[in-house]
């Protein structure tokens, strides 16, 4: 019956049926592979999520010394005006003494202010040293009470079990009070 | 003609060990490899596979929808909008649902009336049978809850109109619709029951599938010619019916796009992209297309039976009576031969019901006035009467043409495409 058709020989040795089958379990991955996409990338941020990325923070409420938490894409930000102390002792660190080595010049725009996602990079919690009153750690900056991380005041891994400095988002000046976080 | 199957045999010795202890891999080779189906099923056995497909299709849709989806009067509308714009893919995942339950129920009556043609329901199917009109019904159950969701005017109405059945129940009818509704009328409490079913009852529906398909592969598929096959008249499932079903697939899927891409809401209501309003009644109610036959005899019954059941009552019990005289259809066909192939007088009446369903589902898309109430009540007397009165009457009259003894020995003169090779 169908052998017949099926061992005529084609140039180099495949058969029609041989072909055949491979066109079709081609097409069935390629479909099978479009009509899985939609089902997985339904998870993805959806676009009101994508919409919603970026945060504009007023300045001129900070004064000097202070810091502030925003939410940012369901995180906190820190915002941190910093006293012309905390500059320089930030700026005198040798990069040989960090963990994750970065100048405090490359991290901030302005060196007033200090811009970070609070989640310490360990395992996502809260650092404490934002809000006055709140231990900030053996080196002025910030102090995370779940495993013991220290920060520096430019936000850099000094001591404890994190491995990389608080990450510094994406912003932009709109004016000298006004910046965009994303 | 007839192939013999090789047994199984596993060659990794992890495989071996596996199966000795979890016989999963000779179970899917025994039912879907080398399970023995007749080597005459013409395309109309395609639908059972594409049924289960569509199954598997709406729980997968399903479940990513169910990630978007609020259960609440004050978001359910506007959740199914973020699904059709923000989430990525959300239309698609919609519109394939949406129209994927209208395919399922196309593909469920092909299946339903293949069954009513061929006599698959008869001895020893009949389970076989019962079990198919259940998964029908809690179909049309989960189609039902599944339309009220997006909390639109249809859905609201649709809701209302059909919960109120039930308050034609006598003595006990307003507590129930009550109990049905959490409240006082389709409101919130009913709004997260319907969601809380709609999730559950696909997966009861699943449960019965499978005791289906264990009827099924007790005594084998049915086939067109209706007689007990011998095993030289059967072929193993594969390859020979899983590429006919992957063909019929393919196919299936090409008309599925179609209304997804290019008409995805044809076969839907535009109100129902009106958000709910409890004070406002659209001025045309109509239940989604796979519901209209049985929408036409509820509404076909407007007077008193015997003086004894309310024309309200009357309606229900007919609409639901139009389901239930299925589970008895195998005692109701009092003929002997499966297949109406050879009952010349019950191929008529076959195709006369399949016109009587067409003329159901016209009077119930329309508003229920003049010429159309009475032709409704004919359709809905026609309906009753063929399977109550016609078929057991039938089953005695009827002269049968001569039935083939098995598929190479064909009967001169039936039409049996089964000829020996030339």
């Amino acid at each position: 019956m169908a052998e017949t058709s099926s061992t005529v020989q084609h140039g180099d040795g495949g058969t029609r049926r041989d072909f055949l089958e491979l066109v079709t379990w081609a097409t069935v991955g390629v479909g099978t592979a479009a009509l899985a996409w939609p089902l997985i990338d339904q998870m993805n941020p959806s676009a009101d999520v994508l919409a919603l990325a970026s945060t504009e923070v007023d300045l001129s409420k900070i004064p000097e010394g202070s810091a502030i938490k925003v939410m940012w894409r369901g995180k906190p930000v820190f915002v941190r005006h910093r006293t012309p102390a905390e500059i320089a002792a930030a700026e005198a660190v040798p990069l040989s003494e960090l963990r994750d080595p970065e100048p405090d010049g490359a991290r901030v725009k302005k060196p007033e202010w200090l811009i970070m996602v609070g989640v310490c990079t360990h395992l996502g919690c809260i650092p404490l040293g934002t809000a006055t009153g709140e231990p900030k750690g053996e080196y002025g900056g910030w102090f995370c009470p779940c495993h013991g991380s220290h920060y520096d005041t430019s936000g850099r891994i000094r001591k404890g079990p994190a491995p990389t400095n608080l990450p510094v988002p994406t912003y932009t000046f709109l004016s000298d009070t006004l910046v965009r976080i994303g | 003609m007839a192939s013999d199957v090789e047994p199984l045999v596993l060659k990794s010795p992890t495989l071996r060990w596996i199966e000795h202890r979890l016989p999963l891999i000779g179970f899917g080779y025994q039912h879907l490899v080398a399970y023995q189906t007749p080597r005459n099923l013409s395309y109309w056995w395609n639908f059972g596979s594409l049924a289960g497909i569509c199954l598997m299709l709406q729980i997968a849709t399903g479940i990513v929808l169910a990630m978007h989806y609020t259960p609440h009067v004050a978001h359910a509308f506007d959740s199914v909008e973020h699904i059709m714009r923000d989430v990525n893919w959300g239309w698609f995942l919609r519109y394939a649902h949406a129209n994927g339950a209208s395919m399922f129920f196309i593909v469920v009556y092909i299946h339903v009336f293949r069954g009513l043609y061929y006599g698959s329901y008869k001895a020893p199917r009949e389970l076989l049978w019962m079990l198919g009109v259940v998964i029908l019904f809690l179909m049309m159950a989960t189609a039902f809850m599944g339309y009220v969701l997006p909390w639109g005017q249809m859905s609201f109405w649709g809701a209302t109109v059909i919960t109120n059945l039930f308050s034609a129940v006598p003595l006990f009818g307003e507590s129930i619709v009550t109990w049905l509704w959490g409240g006082f009328s389709v409101d919130n409490p009913t709004l997260q029951r319907f969601y809380s079913l709609h999730y559950l009852l696909p997966f009861v529906i699943v449960g019965v599938v499978f005791l289906h398909l264990v009827a099924l592969h007790t005594h084998g598929s049915n086939n067109p010619v209706g007689i007990d096959l011998t095993k030289k008249d059967k072929i193993p499932f594969h390859p020979y019916y899983t590429v006919k079903d992957m063909f019929g697939l393919a196919v299936f899927f090409i008309v599925f796009a179609g209304f997804v891409f290019f008409a995805p809401n044809m076969l839907g209501h535009p109100d129902n992209y009106i958000p709910a309003n409890p004070l406002v009644t659209p001025p045309h109610i109509v239940p989604e297309w796979y519901f209209l036959p049985f929408y036409a005899i509820l509404r076909a019954i407007t007077f008193d039976i015997f003086w004894i059941i309310p024309a309200k009552l009357g309606g229900v019990i007919a609409m639901f009576a139009s389901i239930g005289v299925l589970f008895f259809l195998p005692w109701l066909d009092t003929s002997r031969v499966r297949s109406a192939r050879y009952r010349p007088i019950y191929r008529i009446f076959f195709w006369l019901l399949v016109v009587d369903c067409f003329i159901l589902g016209y009077v119930g898309a329309n508003p229920p006035e003049g010429f159309l109430v009475t032709l409704g009540l004919l359709a809905t007397i026609w309906y009753f009467a063929h399977f109550l009165v016609i078929l057991p009457i039938l089953g005695k009259l009827e002269r049968p043409l001569p039935v083939p003894e098995s598929l190479s020995r064909p009967v001169l003169g039936s039409g049996l495409a089964a000829a020996p090779a030339e």
